[in-house]
């Protein structure tokens, strides 16, 4: 088993789209290691790499399948010698052959044999058709006809080695081959390789195998580039990452633009540069934007300065077209605009934009009545939010909606809290983003999220499984988070009950996924609590640390079975008769806990969930002693409804702080 | 440097060398050369088709007065269908940039997804963007459902749009200034309708006959749809004779009157979808019809076939 051959396996496609190639090699992967485990190879070291144009797996697997040995167990011996001759005649074999094993149930025939090894070229062979069609895509396509087999895009070469020879096999019209193919216009379209010189061949032929080499090139080309200039480069790992993946060879360039564009928004300037374009944007010594970018290009040079000048045309032809819109766009006034919301639909059944405007700002103005807070900016801004929709820029750079209604808003001199409240009313754009800043944006934010949410669910449009057209499970995440970041105690019970069951599964996903607490705790605090959100995180932060304590968890496992008493009792009263006491551990328990929960009562006027637990855990060693000595399912009913009463204050009181039965402890069985 | 023509003629003569059809525009009223028949109803069925064409193609709300440089009311679109799509379609695109004079050598080319989707055709399909020094110049799309009927071939479509091409081929930064033929700009021969056109379209199109209009082409391509799907058994040669091409070009009057009046600002909240829909309707419609008159004509190629098959005696009996 020890010598191994090298394998290579090359999945020729036409340009996969870039965001799709790292999953798809993490999917490759595991198919593949499902086929090695499933044959008996010992878990493979694979080395995965991938282009816009191929999917590379490299590993080593042995030539042949270890032999087995395998016993196939036959009749009772019992049965007879004609049993046994039918048996062996069956497995191809003679009666002497056959051996005698002693089972619990008696002496049975049976076979030891030795099954062959398989050949490793062949198990290939038959597997890699099948891994291949086995990788799941995002949006797949046929392209040899209706009905056939469907692919990212369409696979046009197949190229494999193990050891000196090729794995034969065809996926739809491609036969496999052991012959590679370079880059589009600069590599060769037929390349045969070897082990040994796989990467280097293909480097020659104008491909960079590893995507760590071609960051690597684009990291150190732009370095050299900016070399002297003193510019810096605004960072962005997402559009690095992007190009890294959309290039076989990349190269960067630097570019420049007319200064007088630097009179737009550089909002507008950047989300042109990064987002239309993929474009790096730079700094100047003063941190302002330089008038200047980095493309990147899939080739090595561009000698000439072709590129160069054609992406320059490009950006300067893309900047005018903005400076165009700017201008434009204020030509009229964002509140002279307001009406034109009548022509933009929000949904076919909910109405305009100009409907929904209406609605906001009575949310608004709501939310801020709840809250205590002054609405007015929110407000205004609620008033003038959407008509960005209907100006040419964000018709043309969508991405760029409600900032651009700030930057106007800002231009026609509204106050910095509409302004912002406009810029930032899309945010969070996700659970790691920022929420508005300004208590206007959060009140806006919130306002337009809730009116979506709960315009769509009166019309029963309420996401199910993956169906969310209207991103509602964003907008309700959204919700959650600014409640919770911007502490604004708004009580998510008082919406419709459809919309408060919604938001609590978004409540859940955020302290779970995004806070990191753990789903007993997150399950224990909302059975207690959860419609105040800031109420809820404090508690749980309480929980978490309190947690750590020695006392806790064995409280908490306490708690449990304190539950599953009074759930086994059914009905039960909470007056606790002082006179039914038994003195001893029930007596003590009863004291203890009246004691406590008096100290909790306090703590809890002050919200200080910290402190009430730390003391509810105190109650550890007399809640132990009473379930040791005292016997809850007491003969005299008097007594035993008396003592099921005791439990259930407990129960009662502490439970409205975070319902402990919930924690999963070690000593949980259940 | 070529003229516009001279690099229309080229890319013509390429794909002509490459087996298509070269075909005139069509002359109607279309957003896009999809739209057109020789795209819409051939890429519909069985049978192989390469075809290629220019089409001017009319966005009403893209128009700008004349004023944009790089924005038109009308602008023309090389389009070109390959069914099925051939293994190195790949190939014979690079070759056709090569054609009209791009050195590929010296100029950065990379292939970013896009999909297409039509909701007026019930069309849509897988593919790129195709950015040449960072700037969009073909559509490349593998068509997967059209009228919304899955396509038993998958063809490619290749759609150039020529303005901003031939602009980034003569290096200039208004399309008004290509080079038309030696001595006229693009400006000298397509200006003034660009502005009229913006002009009627923005401000003087008659919104209540367009309204009407609509109406009227709608009733006019659905009763033949309906007619179509009332033939009945024996009635196999009035099906196989039947006009849907007729009843189609009613649905493209459709979808270029919903244009202007969407340029008119004249369709209101609930109207949008609505319209559409009506429109995705009728294709729908015809593609439909369309291929069980395919289905008809095929049997009866082929039973012709089978009796021009048949030994000559026989048929003298």
């Amino acid at each position: 088993m020890s010598e191994t051959l090298p394998f290579l396996f090359e999945l020729g496609v036409e340009e996969i789209p870039h965001w799709m190639i790292e999953p798809a090699l993490a999917d490759l992967d595991r198919l593949f290691k499902e086929f090695t485990s499933q044959h008996g190879f010992a878990d493979p070291a694979v080395r995965l790499d991938g282009t816009p144009r191929r999917l590379v797996l490299r590993t080593e697997l042995p030539p042949r399948q270890a032999d087995r040995a395998e016993v196939v167990m036959g009749p009772p011996v019992k049965a007879g010698p004609g049993a046994a001759q039918g048996f062996a005649r069956r497995n191809n074999t003679a009666v002497e052959a056959l051996a005698v094993e002693t089972t619990p149930k008696g002496e049975y025939y049976a076979l030891h044999r030795t099954v062959v090894g398989r050949d490793t070229r062949e198990l290939l062979a038959e597997a890699l058709p099948a891994i291949i069609a086995k990788i799941p895509w995002p949006k797949a396509m046929y392209w040899t006809g209706k009905g056939q087999i469907t692919f990212i895009r369409p696979i046009r070469w197949i190229a494999t080695l193990f050891g000196g020879q090729a794995i034969e096999f065809q996926v739809a019209d491609v036969k496999s081959g052991a012959v590679s193919r370079g880059h589009r216009r600069m590599g060769a379209g037929e390349i045969a390789f070897d082990h040994a010189n796989y990467e280097e061949r293909l480097e020659k032929n104008g491909v960079i195998l590893s995507a760590a080499k071609r960051r690597k090139r684009i990291q150190d080309g732009i370095r050299k580039l900016l070399r002297g200039t003193g510019l810096t480069l605004v960072a962005d790992d997402a559009l690095l990452n992007d190009l890294v993946y959309l290039t076989e060879y990349p190269t960067p360039i630097l570019g420049e633009f007319r200064e007088e564009f630097l009179e737009l928004p550089s909002e507008v300037l950047s989300t042109v540069m990064r987002h239309h374009q993929r474009y790096f944007t730079l700094r100047d010594a003063e941190g302002k934007m330089a008038p200047r970018f980095i493309a990147v290009m899939n080739m090595r040079t561009d000698r000439k300065g072709f590129v160069k000048k054609g992406n320059e045309r490009v950006l300067e032809a893309r900047f005018n077209d903005a400076r165009f819109f700017w201008e434009q766009d204020l030509e009229k006034t964002l509140e002279q605009r307001v009406p034109d919301l009548a022509n933009v639909t929000f949904q076919a059944r909910l109405g305009s934009y100009l409907e929904k405007t209406a609605r906001v700002e009575k949310r608004a103005a709501e939310i801020g009545t709840a809250l205590e807070l002054d609405a007015t900016a929110a407000v205004r801004a609620a008033h003038l939010a959407k008509v960005d929709l209907t100006t040419e820029m964000v018709k043309e750079l969508t991405e760029l909606q409600g900032v651009m209604g700030g930057l106007y808003a800002r231009k026609q001199g509204e106050p910095d809290g509409v302004w912002q409240a406009i810029y930032e009313q899309y945010q969070p754009v996700s659970m790691e983003a920022p929420i508005p800043a300004s208590k206007s944006g959060q009140l806006l934010s919130l306002a337009d999220k809730i009116d979506t949410l709960e315009s769509c669910f009166s019309i029963g449009m309420i996401p199910s499984g993956s169906k969310d057209p209207f991103a509602l499970r964003r907008a309700a995440q959204g919700v959650v988070k600014i409640l919770v970041e911007g502490r604004l105690r708004f009580a998510i019970k008082d919406l419709r009950s459809e919309l408060y069951e919604f938001l609590l599964d978004r409540v859940r996903y955020y302290f779970k996924d995004v806070r990191g607490f753990a789903y007993d705790e997150v399950n224990a605090v909302l059975a207690a609590q959860s419609s105040d959100l800031v109420d809820v995180e404090a508690r749980l932060i309480a929980l978490k640390q309190v947690r750590q304590t020695e006392n806790f968890e064995a409280l908490a496992a306490a708690f449990k079975r304190i539950r599953n008493i009074l759930k086994q009792a059914g009905e039960y009263n909470d007056k606790v008769e002082d006179t039914l006491l038994e003195a001893g551990a029930e007596r003590e328990l009863y004291d203890a806990m009246n004691g406590v929960l008096a100290r909790v009562a306090t703590f809890l006027k002050s919200d200080d969930y910290i402190q009430a637990l730390t003391v509810i855990s105190t109650l550890r060693p007399v809640v132990d002693a009473f379930f040791d000595k005292v016997l809850v399912n007491a003969p005299d009913p008097a007594v035993r409804a008396n003592r099921l009463a005791l439990l259930g204050r407990l129960n009662v009181q502490v439970s409205s702080i975070a319902e402990l039965s919930e924690i999963v402890t070690s000593s949980t069985s259940e | 440097m070529d003229t516009f023509q001279q690099t229309i003629f080229k890319l013509k003569q390429f794909w002509a060398k490459h087996g298509c059809v070269i075909q005139e525009p069509y002359d109607m009223e279309v957003g896009a050369g999809t739209m057109c028949p020789e795209t819409f109803l051939r890429v519909l069925g069985p049978k192989p088709y390469r075809v290629a064409y220019v089409q001017p193609s009319r966005r009403p709300a893209d128009g700008r007065y004349g004023e944009n440089p790089n924005r038109l009311y009308k602008h023309s679109q090389l389009q070109v269908i390959l069914k099925p799509a051939p293994a190195n379609v790949m190939d014979l695109y690079l070759e056709s940039l090569a054609a009209v004079g791009i050195n590929l050598s010296q100029h950065d080319l990379k292939f970013e997804e896009d999909n297409w989707e039509s909701p007026t055709l019930g069309a849509w399909g897988i593919g790129w963007q195709v950015m040449l020094d960072g700037l969009e110049v073909t559509q490349f799309t593998y068509f997967q459902q059209c009228g919304g009927v899955d396509l038993d071939l998958v063809p490619a479509e290749l759609t150039y749009g020529l303005e901003r091409l031939i602009a980034f081929l003569q290096d200039r930064k208004s399309v008004y200034d290509i080079e038309w033929v030696e001595g006229r700009s693009y400006g000298d021969v397509r200006w003034r309708e660009e502005q009229q056109f913006s002009v009627y379209n923005f401000e003087k199109a008659d919104v209540k006959m367009l309204w009407t209009l609509l109406d009227l082409h709608e009733a006019e391509s659905q009763r033949l749809i309906d007619e179509f799907k009332a033939l009945g058994e024996g009635q196999e040669d009035e099906k196989r004779r039947f006009p849907l091409l007729a009843a189609y070009d009613h649905v493209l009057n459709c979808s270029h009157t919903f244009n202007l009046l969407d340029a008119r600002g004249a369709i209101s909240v609930t109207e949008r979808v609505g319209v559409i829909g009506r429109v995705r309707k009728l294709a729908v419609g015809v593609a439909t019809a369309w291929m069980e008159q395919q289905a008809l004509l095929q049997a009866e190629s082929e039973q012709h076939a089978l009796l021009d098959a048949a030994p000559r005696q026989e048929v003298a009996e």
